[in-house]
């Protein structure tokens, strides 16, 4: 029990504490070497100037090249996300590893340099194919589930890369440094061809997925729809994989494996946040991964010794961070400041149903007097505690709904007994509503009692009132109120 | 099997505090995921030793009710008692069959291996499942009628067949209060049989059971308290009082099919 | 080919590390969580590096205990972000993994002023120098390498963690809601699990790379899960495959690359590459239901399967719910 307890205070508040100390002490490391390099070599406005505006040529590459990736893989990566395949990209990117060192071994016997780029790509997008139909096939013949499949792909494949470059290390002829560049990028020196071949997918990807936008989006939400529907749903798979495939061998050797891990799936899991709607996620998630491309390679291009790479993660991580809290369609504070609504909007509802049906009961004329209520009265009326109750008059009092009254009791202001009224007509209405319109009403339904006319419309609303009772101002209750007070 | 004497004697000994307290007591809960409630204002007392058939329309929240009662999802208001004191002091008195579809059937575990884990309270942490639990978790496949199927692998059962070995790891979690969710859907008739067999046997013994049901035509048959609920409770209260085609209207609202149901429903009550 | 005493050390340790790894590999294969040791192993970077900062020295217990906190966080992290940002497990992982992957990068090449540590070197290991680094018995001349008393004790805390609590973990893979209501808070286990697995990989790639570990803790047990259905068979039939995959990946390496004129290869790297080998025949041939088994007819594999197959109920029933495919 205490151990449960434990664990639920580590994962609430924890993990929170954690990220923030980690983050503040990494920037804090980072701030310290950039201060320190900061008084080592000055960079004068002009070179600011001169990064920001794009204005070297090397700069230019590496910041246009980035930018393009990332709006790229936020792209394909929302289809990911939302084909819940996200570590896909993980798998893919080890499983290109034992492509390029075969590549290299072929073109060196064959008497080429062995490092040839189109050739090396072609072994790494042949090999990357090859884990993917692994992934499928396994998925798809055996009981294993998806990450199984992507972990086999994944390790034994990082496995015998590792292997085959360690062959080519050795190899006499054709010197393999630099092979590794595979693994870690090396987006500082991007130089032009790279930034040619990124530009050139990027238009390729863009224009299939546009082609293809809602048969990707049915396949990743409804696959056996889809399937039923007569779409070929493990051809789009591979169209897909396809895609990640080329953005990944593209991305992988101009920025490195764990960056083109994060870009695949960071953009597209900040854009959720914001957004309830495909389209505008994905085209959300392009601009977060452009713009974490374009920050994180400008930045890392002002300061010496910043690795582009992992400044640019860092970026995105933090603008999902942000996103995460802050987001306005599924953002955590947002969901949490609606929660705490909907708990204060159902204890007031209750407070104020409470003391009206006591002053109904109480009183047999047409008009009901609005008189004094003994706190233990309302206390017995419903199942709660003397405490809660008490808060829920705290708050009552501050909005106003509770005028000064003897010790011990409580007295409803005007403001009060109007607004008790009306949300206790509300909510006959809604439960005569249940019980006229059982079939249709579960979905229907809104606790807000504000929006009953706003939701059944007027004519509805008048309808019901006039069934239950014609002249008074609020209905009797449909059922007994006193037998819930006492079971 | 026990005698009913002793049964009572034994659940008893398991509350001394709250003799006279009801195995289940909802007060006032209000369930809602994001802003729409699911459930409201739900007052529910449920008596000893009834065998409680929890009906109502698709969405009504009837699963969200159940999840509630074992603090599987968080609660907007109210509070649920069982036996008199909170969920988290009584879990030893509680047992659960969730739906079916809960669980990954392909999971490497045999039928009797299911069972077995009705007795992981008593043993408590690491102490393994020996002999005693074992025969135990036989004896009680054998009373569902699956006795030869205990070293299955799950996939490889029937769906009512595993139904079965979901009642009887609850028979082996030996509780007081039973929640079971639909656990009538899809099974074969002679499933169903078997079922509606352990539910009173579970009966006799002064369990009480809270089962969420889908066959109008069925209720007035096997239970003999009912809860119509649609978000809200409806009716509560014996079978023979409640059950009553203006109650089921209140309920399911006009759809024809249904109300044809209730009809037969009603036929059959009162043969 | 031949086979030294620095062969026969490198075997046992390689089968300790794979034997240790699969243990709690195999639960996280049920928990649908196989990825984890891949994500812990690139986020326990950061770790180790501010572990070697703050110390300035590569002792191994306080880069141990920098790594493990790391490992054990990249879980409570995943956890957490997927359930109160309700974001997918993987893609929470992918997240969480990635950033403290280049957190630790930073660290590194702002202080390579004062600091020697190669990432490279940190995650690819060297199983092939562990019997360099030994330990002598007092009294005796018999020297143990240190890599391979490690991970012996890994391995046997493993062996202790998952017979303790083998119910509570299997109850807690299985059904959740259920394992709660119990009095097994799942919450709870899943973290004794990760801390496991972080601990595990942490103490495994410290002396021998994270190419073991990654592979081990995922490909054995899933080809033990195609070949047997009971969980306890799984665990050893995980464990025994394991340790043939490491003696296996040696072997070849010291001798395959011999037939197209290399001089080895790495042991660490075909370990794996064994694994996989191992899953493919397992994919191919397990009883039943096996890629290439599948058309025989199952009688022929009922002493197989060692389950007993009373009467003949088809088990693709169609009232028995798939997991989603």
């Amino acid at each position: 029990m205490r151990g449960m307890r434990l664990a639920g205070i580590l994962a609430r508040s924890g993990p929170l504490t954690a990220l923030l100390l980690l983050f503040a002490s990494s920037a804090v490391w980072a701030g310290n070497g950039a201060a320190s390099a900061w008084t080592k070599s000055l960079p004068d406005p002009s070179e600011f100037v001169e990064i920001l505006l794009l204005q070297n040529y090397n700069t230019r590459l590496v910041v246009g090249g980035t930018t393009l990736l990332g709006a790229t893989c936020g792209l394909v990566g929302t289809f990911l996300l939302l084909r819940k395949r996200s570590l896909l990209g993980d798998s893919l990117a080890h499983a290109t590893l034992p492509g390029i060192g075969i590549a290299f071994m072929l073109m060196v016997a064959a008497g080429f340099t062995g490092k040839n780029l189109p050739g090396l790509l072609a072994g790494a997008t042949a090999s990357g194919a090859a884990g993917m139909l692994a992934v499928l096939a396994i998925r798809n013949t055996t009981r294993l589930k998806d990450d199984a499949a992507m972990g086999i792909a994944l390790s034994v494949s990082f496995g015998i890369g590792i292997a085959v470059l360690r062959l080519t290390q050795n190899m006499p002829q054709g010197s393999a440094a630099g092979l590794e560049s595979f693994i870690y990028g090396k987006t500082a020196s991007m130089v032009f061809s790279d930034f040619w071949l990124i530009t050139g997918v990027s238009l390729c990807t863009t224009v299939a997925c546009a082609m293809v936008l809602k048969e990707l989006t049915l396949l990743c939400f409804d696959e056996q729809y889809a399937a039923a529907q007569g779409w070929p749903t493990l051809y789009l798979d591979f169209l897909l994989i396809g895609l990640v495939i080329a953005v990944t061998v593209v991305g992988l050797q101009s920025v490195g494996l764990i960056l083109i891990i994060a870009f695949l799936i960071t953009p597209a899991s900040a854009a959720r946040f914001w957004t309830n709607r495909y389209t505008s996620m994905i085209l959300l998630a392009g601009v977060i991964g452009a713009v974490s491309g374009w920050f994180g390679s400008s930045f890392s291009a002002l300061l010496p010794r910043l690795p582009a790479g992992a400044i640019i993660v860092l970026t995105a991580a933090s603008i999902f961070l942000f996103s995460m809290f802050f987001g306005t369609a599924r953002g955590v504070l947002l969901r949490w400041i609606e929660h705490r609504r909907l708990r204060r909007r159902v204890g007031r509802q209750h407070l104020l149903r409470a003391a009206y049906e006591i002053l109904e009961t109480g009183s047999n004329q047409p008009h009901i007097p609005n008189v004094s209520i003994p706190f233990p009265q309302l206390l017995a009326h419903r199942s709660w505690s003397a405490a809660h109750l008490r808060k829920l008059l705290r708050d009552a009092r501050r909005e106003d709904h509770l005028e000064p009254s003897a010790p011990g009791t409580i007295r409803l202001s005007e403001n009060g007994f109007g607004e008790a009224a009306r949300i206790t007509r509300n909510h006959r209405l809604w439960e005569l509503y249940l019980i006229r319109h059982a079939d249709i009403a579960p979905s229907h339904v809104d606790r807000d009692a504000d929006m009953v006319e706003h939701i059944l419309g007027a004519e509805l609303v008048h309808q019901l009132e006039a069934e239950l009772q014609p002249r008074a101002a609020v209905p009797a209750s449909p059922h007994d109120i006193t037998a819930a007070a006492a079971p | 099997m026990h005698t009913t004497a002793s049964a009572t004697s034994s659940a008893v000994d398991l509350r001394p505090e709250h003799p006279a307290a009801f195995p289940l007591t909802v007060h006032d809960l209000t369930v809602a995921y994001h802003r729409r409630p699911v459930i409201w204002d739900i007052e529910l007392n449920i008596p000893e030793g009834r065998l409680v058939g929890l009906v109502g329309p698709n969405g009504a929240g009837k699963s969200t009710l159940l999840r509630a009662c074992l603090d599987l999802v968080p609660r907007t208001s109210g509070e649920i008692q069982i036996y008199g004191q909170p969920y988290r002091r009584q879990r030893n008195l509680v047992g659960y069959v969730p739906q079916r579809e809960s669980v990954d059937w392909d999971f490497p575990v045999s039928a009797l291996d299911v069972v077995a884990m009705g007795s992981y309270r008593k043993l408590g942490w690491f102490k393994r499942v020996g002999a005693v639990e074992l025969q135990n978790a036989r004896d009680m496949l054998d009373q569902v009628g699956i006795a030869h199927l205990a070293g299955r692998q799950i996939s490889q059962l029937s769906g009512g067949q595993q139904q079965r070995v979901f009642l009887a790891r609850a028979l082996a979690q030996d509780a007081s209060l039973y929640f079971m969710d639909e656990p009538f859907s899809a099974v074969d008739a002679a499933t169903e049989v078997a079922i509606v067999e352990l539910l009173r046997e579970l009966q006799a013994r002064k369990r009480t059971c809270l089962v969420v049901h889908h066959d109008l035509s069925t209720v007035a048959q096997y239970f003999d308290w009912v809860v119509l609920l649609n978000m809200r409770i409806v009716a509560a209260g014996p079978t023979a009082e409640v059950f009553t085609r203006e109650n089921l209207q209140k309920t399911y609202g006009g759809k024809l099919s249904v109300l044809d149901a209730a009809a037969e429903a009603l036929r059959h009550g009162a043969s | 080919m031949n086979w030294g005493s620095a062969d026969t050390w490198i075997v046992v340790t390689g089968a300790f590390c794979a034997a240790a790894c699969a243990l709690p590999g195999c639960f996280l294969l049920l928990r649908r969580m196989s990825m984890m040791g891949d994500a812990i192993s690139h986020a326990v970077l950061p770790g180790l590096a501010l572990a070697f900062l703050f110390t300035a020295s590569r002792a191994s217990l306080t880069m141990f205990a920098g790594a493990a906190v790391v490992g054990v966080l990249t879980a409570l992290f995943t956890q957490w972000i997927s359930r109160f940002g309700e974001v997918e497990h993987g893609a929470a992982m992918g997240i969480v993994f990635t950033t403290l992957f280049a957190i630790g990068l930073l660290v590194i090449v702002r202080a390579a002023d004062h600091v020697d540590l190669d990432p490279g070197c940190v995650l690819y290991g060297a199983i092939e120098l562990t019997p360099l680094d030994t330990w002598s018995l007092p009294g005796s001349g018999f020297a143990i390498p240190r890599a391979t008393l490690l991970l012996a004790g890994m391995f046997g805390f493993n062996v202790l963690f998952v017979y303790l609590l083998f119910k509570e973990l299997r109850l807690s893979a299985f059904d959740p809601a259920l394992s709660t209501t119990l009095g097994f808070p799942s919450g709870l286990l899943h973290y004794l699990l990760m801390t496991d697995v972080a601990v595990t990989t942490v103490a495994a790639f410290e002396a021998v790379g994270s190419i073991i570990v990654i592979a081990m803790l995922i490909v054995p047990p899933a080809a033990a899960c195609l070949l047997s259905r009971r969980l306890s068979t799984l665990i050893v039939l995980s464990v025994l495959l394991a340790v043939l995959s490491a003696a296996l990946g040696h072997l070849a390496a010291i001798t395959l690359p011999r037939l197209i004129g290399f001089d080895t290869t790495s042991s660490a790297g075909m370990m794996a590459a064994a694994a996989g080998f191992l899953f493919l025949l397992a994919w191919l041939f397990h009883p039943g239901d096996g890629l290439l088994t599948r058309h025989f007819p199952r009688s022929l594999f009922r002493s197989a399967s060692g389950e007993p197959e009373s009467e003949s109920t088809s088990p693709e029933s169609p009232s028995v719910p798939r997991s989603a495919p």
